[in-house]
């Protein structure tokens, strides 16, 4: 008992240190504020009007996947912050103390769920003084929202083992960006699939971020597309595990040099 | 080994790939003193502290921090250990305060006590006006000192310090050490890792010289410095055509016999002050005139060209 409650304390200490850096770095802050925002404004008013959307008005077709990106997103100041730690030797500091050895990934992942809800707030935010609209009730809409913290989280286990991979805070920064923006642009996210040529369109309808990004459309506009909500849910658990998995192996590994 | 040692090292070995970073390491400290490890860079002195603090499991033979073996219970070691490292693993995106409650919470003190602590801490190690500004603003010898703090949250018994005071100033390092000092004085077993001969003179009861992996000399400082031949008057003469009379003025003032290479006389001395003046005196009368004359303090070179022939600079690049 008393062991499991240390293991949370460790975990929550750690989650509060890493959360308060966000406000502490003003450049940090404007990543993850001004950055969705931006691209909110840049393809409702720029690309908007080029892509055809049937059915919806190009503001509600694109927020959901706008939010999902955001939250895939979110999680890189962990593979920053990991990177960092290991670098300038608070690993060591952390390793030497009699806490729980999890907590130093846990607690960073967790405090990515507060930047996730910071973001998630002002990328719906100005969706809506855009035009975005819910079309669905309040029970859908707060599934839908729960939804994209569960796909924040899972992301963020996938930016801890790139920190742990990567040589330096930079290379992690580059490493995460190579990897999720094909994986978010070859999707439903921006763009329609019929709209890709067709040898395409197989790639983008398998990739999770499309399951993803549907559920949420789902969830926040009152399309169904059969069991996109469940098959997403599997795989966000299933990124989150492989990609906790991988962390954890990329952990050990580096602390033993 | 005894009970008494506080950090016992027996026989540690451990390769990283090719290159072996130690090579059978054996030391101890007795509780209560301070043991120095003195070595060049890549010597192993990092890689057994951190064998010692259960960061790295060695690749063969044992060690036993406040007696406990660190491969079996390196949770219970973990408990009776503080580590302030060459890096300062301070967190720059807090407070100094705020990164003395983190640890203080780490050790599950409970909130109240770890606050009362770190307060407490900051103002020991003159940081208390500091204590509310990010880390990030520190200057490198505050930094250094928020570390050794780190390192003291829980009071642990046994205190490992990996070079605390590489890369710092003089005045910052005599503060540091001073602060050392003071931790010493209230019984603390101390682990020290430095490369500077000055250092662990100061600080430490007892050095072991580590080069390539191996304890190469072990001793107090004296008796390092006995074999090394202690202090030296070094005369720089005018004309090199007056070595050898210079030598034959010089010949009963030191400690041994003066040599000479170049035009410099080097004479081995126990004490300095008075030294200087006769020998000045004495090369006076003699009509010999001189360009300089100083004391020369032995440095980790001479220890190591002393016992291994090679300066440390030269140890370290044969093995790369």
């Amino acid at each position: 008992m008393n062991a499991v409650a240390n293991e949370l304390s460790d975990m929550w200490v750690l989650a509060v240190r890493s959360a308060k850096r966000i406000p502490r770095q003003p450049d940090l802050l404007i990543g993850f504020t001004i950055q969705p925002l931006m691209f909110v404004l840049l393809f409702v008013y720029v690309f908007g009007g080029a892509i055809s959307t049937p059915g919806f008005s190009y503001v509600d077709f694109l927020i959901p996947g706008i939010i999902v990106q955001t939250m895939a997103f979110g999680g890189f100041v962990t593979a920053l912050g990991l990177s960092e730690d290991l670098k300038k030797g608070l690993m060591d500091r952390f390793r030497s103390l009699p806490m729980s050895r999890s907590a130093v990934l846990t607690g960073r992942t967790l405090a990515d769920v507060s930047t996730n809800v910071v973001q998630l707030v002002v990328v719906l935010g100005v969706g809506v003084a855009v035009g975005f609209r819910f079309q669905t009730g309040l029970g859908d809409v707060v599934a839908g929202i729960a939804l994209l913290l569960l796909i924040g989280y899972a992301f963020s286990w996938i930016f801890a083992f790139v920190g742990l991979a990567a040589s330096s805070p930079e290379a992690a920064n580059a490493y995460g960006f190579t990897i999720l923006f094909p994986l978010t642009f070859v999707s439903s996210a921006f763009v329609p699939v019929r709209s890709m040529p067709g040898w395409l369109q197989p790639v983008a309808l398998n990739n999770p971020f499309t399951v993803m990004v549907n559920a949420v459309r789902g969830l926040f506009l009152g399309i169904r597309v059969g069991n996109d909500v469940w098959l997403a849910i599997v795989w966000t658990i299933g990124v989150a595990f492989v990609s906790a998995a991988l962390a954890i192996w990329r952990y050990r590994r580096v602390v033993a040099k | 080994m005894s009970q008494a040692y506080a950090i016992e090292a027996d026989g540690l070995r451990k390769r990283f790939g090719a290159v072996e970073a130690l090579r059978g390491v054996s030391f101890g400290a007795e509780s209560g003193n301070v043991l120095g490890l003195l070595g060049p860079n890549g010597a192993g002195k990092t890689t057994a502290v951190r064998i010692l603090t259960t960061l790295l499991t060695a690749d063969g033979g044992s060690a036993r921090v406040a007696g406990i073996d660190v491969a079996r219970h390196p949770a219970r070691v973990r408990a009776e250990i503080g580590l302030a490292g060459q890096y300062a693993a301070v967190d720059e995106n807090l407070t100094g305060f705020e990164n003395l409650e983190m640890v203080g919470r780490l050790y599950h003190l409970g909130r109240r006590p770890a606050r009362q602590r770190a307060t407490e801490l900051l103002g020991e190690f003159g940081l208390a006006d500091a204590g509310d500004r990010l880390v990030r603003t520190y200057s490198g010898g505050m930094r250094r000192r928020l570390d050794l703090a780190a390192a003291l949250v829980a009071r642990p018994p046994i205190l490992f310090l990996d070079e605390p005071t590489t890369g710092l100033d003089i005045r910052s390092r005599i503060t540091l050490w001073e602060s050392i000092e003071a931790l010493v004085a209230r019984g603390t077993t101390v682990l020290l890792t430095t490369q500077y001969l000055e250092e662990a003179d100061r600080l430490a009861d007892r050095i072991a010289v580590v080069n390539l992996g191996v304890v190469i000399a072990e001793g107090t400082s004296a008796e390092l410095k006995e074999q090394v031949g202690g202090d030296r008057l070094e005369i720089r003469l005018a004309r090199g055509a007056d070595s050898a009379a210079a030598a034959h003025a010089l010949e009963r003032l030191g400690s041994g016999l003066p040599a000479v290479l170049d035009g410099t006389v080097s004479l081995p001395i126990t004490h300095g002050g008075g030294t200087v003046a006769a020998a000045v005196r004495r090369l006076d009368q003699a009509g010999i005139a001189i360009d300089d004359i100083a004391t020369q303090r032995p440095t980790l070179d001479d220890v190591f060209l002393k016992l291994t022939g090679q300066t440390a600079a030269e140890a370290v690049d044969e093995r790369r």
